[in-house]
């Protein structure tokens, strides 16, 4: 029991240590560093929220672009027909829910290959309405949002906050799946869906009840996005990079863990940032560089490779790993 | 005027067939879903323009020459990098064969650059009960139909095929009866990427060709699998032809524009309703 305690205690520190130093580190830098800290906090959102089914349950979505870009173009129709931010933001979490579900029922049927080519072809389904419904969506001009009132640095400021407010969100929502019944059941799919179903979990909810969660806090952080570049356009919201680039950070840091979207998230921005400023024309094949590399090195993700090194020196247990 | 759409779409169609072959047969053997397969094409339609504009070699004889550089090319990819790969979760090689595209798609447009070519090659053409066509275009048709045959026979004849298709219906048998498995799967990748060198050579008689194309090749031969039911040949040419009919008559009905969102949509529609193809049919028979 104290043992519990103990860690319930030091997890607490840890969070109120980072949850520090990340305000800290908003306050006080510039705006390079702001505009790298919000894309790493809007990274982590998407790739905790690609984790409840990618890692947890086992099903390769490649979705999270057709999340994000309805999110953008749900958050960006609402503010330009002058509702207040907030509405937006939850109008465009509402529309993430319904269409996850609806959505949902009809691929999560699917298995394997069939589930990856149904979630890439939403979205560019979804990319071809956006570029031609043009009425609706001002098509492949783009879309211009109202800006924020203020200075430039506040507003900032404002939506590096906003976006680290939903990683604490959607890490809370993670860290209570983990220890639930629910998110027990959602690896008992992922380890056989035959079996999951034969024991009495009803697993067509589970799974549509995953991919529901993913899919809101995915169309969140796609408002919150437009509201922050105030200007949106199908080709960037709804680009299929985006969808290959989360689930390559998950498995970066560890798919199906608690820490691991986090970490991998952290360490493909800050790779990214390095790289990136030198290569500027070589952009896609660093990023290609980068998934082969995991893929060939960590393909099980930095967190289990790092516990696997303690372990064999102290044979320590590993902390904060989910089970699996 | 409808013979004409019809007349298209089927050459077309017979294009789109080929293309998505190869893919198709990768799937089929590897179990793997090759992202790289729009690249294939786009680089064997690169090889056969280079070939035939910059050295003056026949355009059959170039389109070849591009079929030869990716076997070897598709051989060596999949002997020593993806069979790593080749036993592990679905999502590993998927996102491997799309981390390689990415490295093959940005050095193509270095070395390429944007900019549209295409295979200029003017033979005349054809009329016949009111339907007009070019002879070029029905040489890209010949030369992709009669190579997806050519590939259906080899599968069933050749002792080569044979143990492709063993080693499809069930690896570890095929490896209790000697057949290198291995070896089957590079070579089948290496066809593969063939049959995606001769599409793309026949597509440049058709469309100016850009790197920026590969996605849409690659869309194309997710949406013709899918229709025709992924892993077989048959299927692809039932898809291949489907596709080519559907987008010839749909760009009449809704504009050129919906084509590609009227296939996808058509694609998660027989996804969901029937995911053994509108074919039906499992397997290389």
């Amino acid at each position: 029991m104290s043992g519990g305690s103990q860690a319930l205690l030091w997890r607490g520190l840890v969070a109120a240590g980072l949850i520090a130093a990340v305000s800290a580190f908003g306050l006080s830098a510039n705006n390079y560093l702001l505009q790298a800290g919000t894309t790493l906090a809007m990274s982590a959102v998407l790739c905790l929220a690609w984790n409840v089914v990618g890692g947890f349950m086992g099903y390769p979505s490649f979705a999270t672009a057709a999340f994000f870009g309805l999110g953008a173009y749900i958050g960006g129709i609402v503010q330009n027909q002058d509702g207040p931010m907030a509405l937006a933001w939850i109008a465009a979490a509402a529309g993430g829910m319904i269409f996850a579900a609806l959505l949902g029922s009809i691929l999560l049927g699917l298995r394997g290959h069939y589930f990856a080519i149904g979630t890439i072809a939403v979205v560019e389904v979804m990319r071809e309405i956006a570029n031609n419904w043009e009425q609706l969506t001002g098509g492949a001009i783009g879309m211009n949002i109202p800006i924020l009132a203020g200075s430039p640095r506040a507003a900032g400021l404002f939506f590096y906050f906003a976006m680290w407010m939903l990683v604490v969100i959607a890490f809370a929502a993670t860290a209570l799946i983990a220890n639930s019944k629910f998110g027990f059941g959602l690896r008992c799919i992922r380890q056989n869906e035959n079996a999951a179903k034969m024991v009495g979990i009803d697993v067509f909810r589970f799974k549509v009840a995953a991919f529901v969660i993913s899919g809101l806090i995915v169309s969140t952080a796609g408002a919150v996005y437009a509201s922050m570049v105030a200007f949106i356009e199908p080709k960037d919201v709804f680009n299929v990079l985006l969808s290959i680039e989360v689930p390559v950070m998950v498995m970066l840091g560890g798919a199906g863990t608690v820490v691991g979207p986090l970490v991998g998230a952290a360490l493909y921005v800050v790779l990214r940032e390095l790289v990136w400023v030198n290569f500027i024309n070589f952009h896609s094949a660093i990023l290609g560089i980068i998934i082969i590399a995991v893929i060939y090195l960590v393909p099980k993700g930095v967190l289990r490779e790092f516990h696997a090194v303690i372990r064999s020196k102290l044979g320590a247990r590993p902390v904060g790993l989910g089970k699996g | 005027m409808i013979a004409q759409y019809i007349a298209n779409g089927l050459l077309i169609g017979s294009l789109y067939a080929c293309l998505a072959v190869g893919f198709s047969l990768i799937y089929g053997v590897l179990n793997i879903i090759n992202v790289m397969h729009g690249s294939f094409v786009v680089l064997g339609a690169y090889i056969t323009i280079y070939c035939s504009q910059y050295f003056g070699i026949s355009p059959l004889l170039s389109a070849l020459i591009g079929c030869l550089v990716l076997f070897v090319f598709g051989y060596l990819t999949q002997r020593f990098l993806i069979n790593e790969v080749v036993a592990a979760p679905i999502f590993i090689s998927f996102t491997l064969t799309f981390g390689l595209d990415l490295l093959l798609n940005n050095a193509m447009i270095q070395a390429f650059t944007a900019t549209p070519r295409s295979l200029i090659v003017d033979y005349g053409s054809v009329t016949m009960a009111g339907v007009t066509l070019p002879i070029a275009r029905l040489g890209a048709m010949v030369l992709a139909l009669a190579l997806t045959g050519l590939l259906y026979w080899l599968l069933r004849h050749s002792q080569m095929g044979r143990a492709i298709i063993a080693v499809r219906m069930d690896r570890h048998a095929a490896a209790l009866l000697g057949i290198r498995v291995p070896r089957i799967y590079a070579i089948t990748f290496g066809i593969g990427a063939l049959m995606a060198a001769a599409a793309g050579g026949a597509m440049a008689v058709v469309y100016p060709i850009t790197p920026l194309l590969s996605t849409v090749f690659l869309g194309k031969s997710f949406v013709i699998c899918v229709l025709g039911g992924l892993g077989s040949v048959p299927g692809a040419l039932v898809g291949g032809l489907a596709l080519g009919l559907l987008e010839s008559f749909g760009a009449v009905a809704f504009g050129s524009q919906w084509s590609v969102t009227v296939g996808f949509a058509l694609m998660i529609l027989v996804l969901v309703l029937r995911p053994s193809g509108l074919a039906g049919r499992k397997g290389f028979e």
